[in-house]
């Protein structure tokens, strides 16, 4: 099972925080992920507006996830 | 020497400052970043990733320390609600030299705000409230220090 969190209006877009899901097969990165989850959530369909953190490190649409464990999806950060 | 802080409190950027020179430097840089009251701001709430946000500060203040001749670093940044005039910022870099100094602080802050996993969400006089959208010469600042 991998954990994926949502923060700021992705987080409200979504409509939860976190959840738990098994990786379909055939999804090896997060460009894949993001695909599958753009069934579940429509905030998925624009991912110019969405970054990525792998286990948290900042990701790329094109980074292998197989092995991760918590993927999260964000607004472009705005802190400072 | 690096000291790197995510916290809801206020800080007391005297007494940071005051902590760094004691190690005996040439010299200190210093940023604070404080909360605009533009527009009927009332309050603004600073969302993060708190599994990550010490994390990616902590790298921040590493490449800082293996680009320039650094003797301490001190980040911190608050998280929480925080009204007008509040400081939600604050970068301190010490060196033995003033370029050294003043240019890695610029890249800290430079850097913060496009790399680390903040958000803002503004709240209005009129009841308005809106999560702060990225702008681009933040995104240009970065860039510059790569």
């Amino acid at each position: 099972m991998v954990t994926i969190l949502y923060f700021a209006w992705v987080r409200d877009a979504v409509g939860v925080a976190e959840e738990q899901i098994a990786l379909p097969d055939g999804v090896a990165t997060v460009a894949g992920l993001a695909d599958w989850l753009a069934l579940l959530h429509p905030v998925f369909a624009d991912r110019a507006r969405l970054r990525v953190a792998v286990d948290q490190v900042m990701a790329r649409f094109e980074t292998d996830i197989s092995g991760a464990t918590e993927i999260a999806f964000f607004p472009p950060v705005t802190g400072g | 020497m690096i000291d790197v802080r995510v916290v809801v409190e206020p800080f007391d950027a005297g007494a940071e400052i005051d902590r760094l020179a004691r190690a005996g430097v040439g010299g200190i840089a210093s940023f604070i970043g404080i909360v605009r009251g533009d527009g009927g701001l009332t309050s603004l709430t600073l969302d993060h990733y708190p599994a990550m946000t010490q994390k990616a500060l902590q790298v921040l203040a590493e490449t800082a320390v293996a680009r320039w001749e650094l003797s301490a670093i001190t980040l911190i940044h608050r998280v929480g609600m925080m009204v007008p005039g509040d400081r939600i910022v604050f970068v301190a870099t010490a060196s033995a030299h003033r370029a050294a100094a003043l240019e890695s602080c610029a890249f800290l802050i430079d850097r913060l705000k496009t790399e680390a996993p903040f958000w803002k969400r503004e709240t209005f006089a009129d009841g308005r409230a809106a999560w702060v959208e990225a702008r681009e010469a933040d995104e240009a600042a970065a860039t510059r220090w790569t």
